[in-house]
């Protein structure tokens, strides 16, 4: 009788769940819709053609890449505020590598080591200091910076043109596909959702997110699983690094100062939650778009930097409050 | 003395009645206590004292019932307003804030200002109150300026009670008092009240010490299931007596005691704390830890588990021996049930089915992959087995009652399909009727299946009066039966009834020493407590 009653019960409410979850993203989805189209009735349907779509997508690029790593730290509990130094770090490892005859395969790869190296560091001096993510992280912020310029003798670094520089560009044939980064930024993307969503890593990053304790009770390897989100984090900045060189043609530490931050609203904005448990790829992607949305719109606008910041601050905390009222 | 006991009460609690939903905790309560007079409040877990304090002072609105402070009627709508009518709570968990000094802890939210509206503290004053409070309490070697994290504990609570007196403090309440104090603390704390209680004030002492009642107060009152049981002076009644009121019932029905046999060791303990006696655990027994809170047993369990490091002794799971890690453990066979079930038992946040398979996710997907919809089947399967009552399966165990969580948290070990569990006060706050089918559950993982059912059930049409015909397969589906995953279990719980229902064995620990393990018939409530509270000892 109680095994008929939950398995009845089960099927009409599984779809209250889902429309839950729907809403859920769909919050930030409607954002993001009603920013487009607010910035569309200002401008005119040129905003929303394929090329200014383009543009916003390769400006936002490097942020959603960096995000991805982002949003697994951020439902896992952690932070990082170490993403923009790496960011940095890896253009000039990217550019010295080239300089000194390099393919650029093998030095985007550096690149994106550099940044696992940086991720491998944080995660050990979490795990191992139990130090919290975000001093460990603001100590490795400046370390890293530090690191980059004294590596670039703190000037830029030229380097020879390759296909890297392409990354972000739109195919001279004019056939209208999306540049190579942007697909990649898709398909990354997709692999992480899939990673949170349906590997045992993934479930146990929600798990350790929404109570550590009991992550523990329940043996997850709690060190091995941070140490993995940090790496794979800071890997995924190397790679926003790369696809930064690639729009820069040069190595420059002085790059992405502050991009960490552009990063964490993103994730915040799409539904991620500081204390852990929540978040979503799906939700990033749209936080980051938004960014995206006003920052392209304020400038065709012809507005200055200053209102863009000032709408941009307004969203992240308007975001987070009208999430927490919905909660409630 | 004489003067006191012709006093009247400086409060009086007459037929107080409190009910959470269909639970009464409270069923008519009288309690009385004079000025200078120390009275103990004994009962076992679960008797009604701490709802009762929490009346008190004002935590708890009583459903029911008169409440007279020196006379006159009293009734505090919140905690502040009780200790502003001079009420005092001192609690097991100390409640000062840490990074402040001895002073600013003791004025704390009574702090004397100046200049009106600005509020500008005057710190001459704070001195001269926290000094006058500490020097009342015979203790004016404690510095004012000194930050309290730095204080033993000890010394943090006599802190409390100093923030007690300074704010005019004429109830005094003491919550086990002594559960974080070495011998000679306890010895110093029992010559304050001494003083205090010659100072007048009316103190109500809390503890299931039987020995430090007996040392502390001057008349006692007993709580059995939310009634008063008895009462008395403390000096001419026996330590015997007092227990027998305590525990005074039958154990119910509510108990169930299958066909066990013990089979092969599981677990092996060894000298995890200096002096204890080591135990084993066998396959198809339950054992029982008994101990009062603050005993050891949780940290013992922890140790086992491997939550916590261990410093001595042995723990040895089947072929495995040596230190292990809670991934480990999971690993070798061996599960563990919080009895912290918010903090730790399980993530509030997470679906039901999470909580569920989340120590066992490999199974449900091919290689690391975990499919969703296999990880609800998994949690259907033990939401009906244990009846659990929800929606579906991807509700958060947040909207789920206690006993419903709880069963979640007991499907984990099943669902991970553990050899041993090690269940730390597993129907601690949770219903009668989820109690019972957690009961029921401990049951079947250990008792032998009875053969004869089991051949009926498999054989479909069997009828149930009759026994299955004698076939080569029935007698092998008949042995396999009797061996067939039985479990083991390690139960602690400071609530003996269940101990005594549902145990083979019982050991006792107190005061971080476990004795040795002894038949449950050679148990019954009242030895258990006499052995929990140390009054055999002393």
């Amino acid at each position: 009788m109680e095994r008929a009653l939950a398995v009845d019960g089960s099927v009409g409410r599984a779809r209250v769940v889902s429309r839950r979850r729907f809403l859920d993203e769909s919050g930030v989805l409607i954002g993001l819709a009603v920013v487009a189209l607010i910035f569309g009735a200002l401008i005119g349907p040129q905003f929303v053609r394929a090329a200014n779509l383009e543009l916003m997508a390769r400006q936002t690029a490097i942020v959603c890449v960096a995000a991805l790593g982002m949003t697994m730290v951020i439902v896992s509990g952690g932070i990082d505020l170490s993403v923009g130094s790496i960011v940095s770090l890896s253009t000039v490892v990217v550019a010295l590598l080239l300089r000194s005859g390099a393919g650029p395969a093998a030095a985007a790869l550096g690149g994106v080591a550099a940044g696992a190296v940086c991720g491998t560091i944080n995660g050990v001096l979490i795990t191992q200091l139990r130090v919290v993510p975000f001093i460990v992280t603001l100590g490795t912020m400046l370390l890293v910076r530090g690191a980059a310029k004294g590596l670039a003798d703190e000037r830029r670094i030229e380097a020879p043109i390759t296909w890297l520089n392409d990354l972000l560009r739109t195919a001279q044939d004019g056939r209208g596909l999306l540049p190579a980064g942007i697909w990649l930024t898709l398909v990354l993307a997709v692999l992480v959702a899939l990673t949170l969503r349906y590997t045992r890593f993934g479930r146990h990053l929600f798990a350790i997110g929404s109570n550590e304790r009991t992550a523990r009770l329940c043996g997850v390897r709690i060190n091995w699983c941070k140490w993995a989100v940090y790496t794979i984090s800071a890997a995924l900045a190397g790679l926003a690094g790369v696809m930064e060189y690639s729009k820069l043609s040069v190595g420059d530490p002085t790059v992405a100062v502050g991009l960490e931050l552009d990063v964490i609203a993103a994730v915040i904005i799409g539904g991620g939650s500081l204390l852990g448990g929540r978040g979503s790829v799906v939700g990033t992607m749209a936080g980051a778009a938004i960014m995206a949305v006003i920052q392209i719109g304020c400038s065709q606008l012809g507005l200055q930097n200053w209102v863009q910041q000032i709408v941009t601050g307004t969203i992240i905390v308007a975001a987070v409050a009208l999430d927490r009222w919905r909660q409630r | 003395m004489v003067e006191a006991v012709a006093a009247p009460p400086r409060f009086e609690m007459r037929g107080v009645r409190k009910a959470f939903g269909a639970t009464v905790a409270l069923d008519g309560v009288d309690l009385a206590v004079r000025p200078g007079e120390v009275c103990a409040l004994v009962g076992q877990n679960g008797a009604g004292k701490s709802t009762l304090m929490a009346i008190l002072s004002g935590a708890l609105a009583p459903d029911a019932g008169e409440m007279f402070l020196e006379g006159a009627p009293y009734a505090p709508r919140h905690p502040l307003e009780a200790r502003r009518a001079g009420v005092a709570m001192i609690y097991q968990e100390l409640s000062l804030a840490p990074h402040l000094s001895v002073m600013e802890n003791i004025v704390l939210g009574l702090e004397p200002t100046r200049f009106g509206p600005l509020a500008v503290v005057r710190r001459d004053r704070v001195r001269t109150t926290a000094v006058a409070a500490l020097e009342e309490l015979g203790r004016p070697d404690i510095p004012p300026d000194a930050i309290v994290a730095e204080l033993s504990p000890a010394a943090q609570q006599l802190v409390e009670i100093a923030r007690a007196l300074a704010s005019g403090c004429r109830v005094l309440v003491l919550d086990e008092p002594t559960s974080s104090l070495g011998h000679d603390d306890v010895r110093r704390l029992f010559e304050l009240i001494e003083r205090l209680k010659r100072q007048g004030h009316a103190i109500v002492y809390i503890s299931h010490f039987i020995e430090e009642v007996k040392a502390v107060s001057d008349r006692f009152v007993v709580l059995r299931d939310g009634r008063n049981a008895g009462a008395g002076p403390t000096a001419t009644t026996a330590a015997d007596a007092i227990v027998g009121l305590m525990v005074g019932r039958e154990v119910g029905e509510l108990y169930r005691h299958g066909n066990r046999i013990a089979g092969d060791t599981l677990l092996k303990v060894e000298g995890m704390t200096p002096g204890s006696a080591p135990f084993e655990l066998r396959r198809g027994e339950i054992l029982g830890i008994a101990g009062l809170l603050g005993a050891g047993r949780t940290e013992l369990l922890r140790g086992i588990f491997g939550l916590d490091p261990v410093r001595s002794g042995r723990v040895s799971v089947g072929v495995y021996s040596g230190p292990a890690s809670p991934h480990d453990r999971w690993k070798q066979g061996v599960g563990m049930l919080s009895e912290d079930r918010a903090g730790e038992g399980l993530a509030m946040g997470l679906s039901i089915a999470d909580n569920l398979t989340g120590s066992r996710l490999h199974g449900l997907g091919p290689g690391f992959l975990v499919s969703p919809a296999k990880q609800d089947a998994a949690a259907m399967r033990w939401i009906g087995r244990l009846a659990i009552r929800c929606d579906n399966p991807r509700q958060t165990v947040a909207e789920l009652s206690g006993g419903n969580q709880q069963k979640v948290a007991v499907a984990r070990l099943l669902h991970h399909d553990v050899d041993v569990l090690v269940l730390d006060e597993p129907t601690r706050g949770i219903d009668v009727a989820s109690k019972a089918q957690i009961y029921q559950l401990m049951d079947q993982l250990v008792a032998q299946p009875d053969v004869g059912r089991v051949l009926r059930t498999r054989l479909q049409g069997g009828s149930k009066e009759q026994d299955p015909p004698y076939t080569r397969e029935n007698s092998e589906a008949a042995l396999t039966a009797g061996t067939e995953k039985r479990k083991a279990v390690l139960l602690v719980s400071s609530y003996f009834p269940e101990l005594l229902g549902v145990c083979d064995r019982i050991a006792v620990m107190s005061r971080g020493i476990l004795g040795p393990a002894r038949d449950v018939s050679e148990w019954n409530e009242h030895s258990l407590l006499m052995e929990a509270s140390g009054a055999r000892a002393s």
